[in-house]
């Protein structure tokens, strides 16, 4: 029987030939992501029940990136707690300060994602994962707690929806443009319990780094997962930074699979597009919002704070200075570095930005950027929910990192197109 | 007897249900004292124990954070009752033994205050203030088992030995 690309690979991981769409299964997991605010918790949890053991020491990646470098003291004793799991399983992929960085922009950059393969994660955006033509969603901590023991979960098999991007992107429309247009379209919970699988040729020209922009928000339209086919920039990316380079399995979506629904959209025709509080799904093309006046701009986070985003901040940056408070959060190390040897931190600089270690930090109001009641940020992240990143007064702007940059420099919402 | 708080929006999401400047701790206790606050900064105050949060689509949607689900426990509601509950929100509540009911008609056959009392077995809930029953789809099998056996990992330990 046809089956889609997510359903193959939920087939493999739960050792069955076939699956359908809501089949409840228990799946052996490839990969476990942990981090710092959902991972201690979890630690507790089978603490209590006296597990103290994890499935497999190799297969968990362990970075602390909400509130790192340690906030207060709250958050230290987090960081420690997970520090001395982590020494105690002797945790072989176990990101410190100087080379923690962003959960979702690390573990690809270090070669933990491959296809075909299932992986979950304590923390919501774990969807980012997809891009990799894997199957990858996120969880809470006992999810988390009973994963990282047996090394495996049970999961209810999602429906697909396909995603059809044909055209090609316009000049100064970017991957996040298009992410944003789609869920303005369906809702925040257009795609409640569904997996959201993109295919199209406006695909075939983004970046890995692109597409994991939007595989990112699959989980503000309430998807389970995000999911995007290999090609040979996929393969390209894998052969750069995959760990374990034996062999993997591509799966790709039968002709004749089921899909729930079919979105078509026409990239051509997305304009830079501007998410207005408070909801992922509030957006609406620049021209109509252009003009309102921002307080902070934040370029950073899981979603837009790749090497890629910052060329594009930077390139808009150069030779101009910044109308209001901006942040550039490289999302790792290695992002900050490549950032730092390509010159990019003198622009930020000479444009008198600030540039930040790599960390959640504001984006999801941890430190680091925080918002005043009535304050405005044009933000590169994916949630502005009310007090995402401070006061539940404040209101946060999702957009490109073009369209932030633009309007960084003139201190209210700008069409980036005018600058690039 | 529970008391609703009602509250007429959809997708009330886990930053409101418990905001992020808090998550430096996983104390329920402390994370109980915030619950809710970014929507109604008063329901601490007003919260009894058994009382239960109503809402429309998409309760709990947003972070994966755990700590929503037990903040509102912590603080002691018996149950949310919502028109749709979003993906992870739904797996945490049932992964931690605590009871969803998923009820499309919740915002026009419950009001603010309305005195209910809930059959959880037989999927019914007496409005006693507005004077009707209102019937529900009990909790699919496997996630009674989970809830039953007191959360996931009473259940997979259970099934470890
Ligand atoms: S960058 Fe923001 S959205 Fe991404 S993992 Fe960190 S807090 Fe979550």
């Amino acid at each position: 029987m046809a089956m889609t690309i997510t359903e193959k690979i939920l087939a493999k991981a739960a050792g069955k030939d076939k699956v359908v769409p809501d089949q409840l299964i228990n799946a052996n997991i490839d990969i476990i992501m942990c981090h710092d605010v959902t991972t201690p918790p979890a630690i507790s949890m089978l603490a209590e029940k006296a597990i103290d053991k994890v499935f497999d020491r190799e297969k968990i990646v362990v970075t602390p990136d909400h509130f790192q470098p340690a906030k207060d003291i709250k958050s230290a004793e987090l960081h420690k707690r997970l520090d001395d799991w982590a020494k105690r399983h002797n945790i072989k992929h176990y990101y410190k300060l100087g080379r923690a960085g962003v959960c979702h922009a690390l573990l690809p950059e270090q070669g933990h994602i491959r296809p075909g393969e299932v992986i979950i994660g304590g923390d919501s955006h774990t969807c980012t994962y997809g891009a990799f033509a894997a199957f990858s969603t996120g969880v809470g901590s006992t999810d988390l707690a009973a994963a990282l023991a047996t090394g495996e979960l049970w999961f209810k098999v999602p429906a697909s929806i396909k995603f059809v991007l044909a055209g090609s992107l316009s000049h100064g429309v970017y991957s996040k443009d298009v992410i944003l247009a789609v869920i303005a379209r369906i809702g925040v919970d257009g795609a409640l319990y569904r997996a959201m699988e993109f295919v199209g040729p406006a695909l075939a020209e983004m970046s890995m780094e692109a597409r994991m922009t939007i595989t990112n928000m699959a989980i503000e339209a309430g998807a389970k997962n995000g999911i995007i086919g290999f090609d040979n920039v996929t393969k390209q990316y894998l052969d750069e930074h995959l760990k374990d380079k034996t062999d993997y399995t591509v799966y790709e979506s039968d002709d004749d699979a089921e899909y729930i629904s079919v979105e078509q959209f026409d990239c051509a025709e997305i304009e830079p597009m501007v998410a207005l509080p408070h909801l992922p799904s509030g957006g609406v093309p620049i021209t109509e919002c252009a003009g309102k006046a921002m307080d902070q701009a934040y370029i950073g986070s899981c979603t837009n704070g790749r090497i890629e985003d910052l060329r594009i901040a930077a390139k808009i940056f150069k030779g101009k200075q910044a109308a209001i408070r901006t942040l550039i959060v490289p999302a790792t190390p290695v992002i900050w570095k490549q950032a730092k040897d390509e010159g990019l931190f003198d622009i930020f600089y000479d444009a008198g930005c600030v540039i930040s270690a790599p960390t959640c930090g504001a984006c999801l109001g941890g430190f680091m950027g925080i918002l005043a009641a009535g304050e405005k940020c044009i933000s590169t992240t994916n949630r502005n929910f009310v007090g995402r990143m401070g006061s539940p007064k404040s209101e946060v702007y999702l957009a490109s990192p073009a369209t932030a940059a633009a309007s960084a420099i003139e201190g209210k919402l700008t069409d980036p197109r005018g600058y690039i | 007897m529970a008391k609703a708080h009602v509250y007429k929006r959809d997708h009330i999401n886990t930053d409101e249900i418990m905001p992020a400047r808090y998550l430096n701790t996983d104390d329920r206790a402390e994370l109980a004292k915030h619950c809710l606050e970014d929507l109604d900064s008063d329901f601490v105050n007003k919260v009894e124990a058994g009382d239960c949060i109503v809402a429309g689509e998409d309760f709990g949607c947003g972070s994966s954070r755990e700590h929503a689900v037990w903040a509102i426990r912590t603080v002691g509601v018996q149950t949310v009752i919502a028109k749709s509950f979003a993906r992870i929100f739904y797996r945490n509540a049932i992964n931690n033994g605590f009871y969803l009911i998923e009820l499309p008609a919740a915002l026009e056959k419950i009001s603010d205050g309305d005195e209910l009392e809930i059959d959880y077995k037989n999927g019914l809930i007496k409005n006693k203030t507005a004077g009707i029953d209102i019937k529900f789809n009990p909790l699919p099998d496997f996630a009674l088992e989970i809830i039953n056996a007191g959360g996931l990992l009473n259940h997979i330990t259970t099934k470890m030995k």
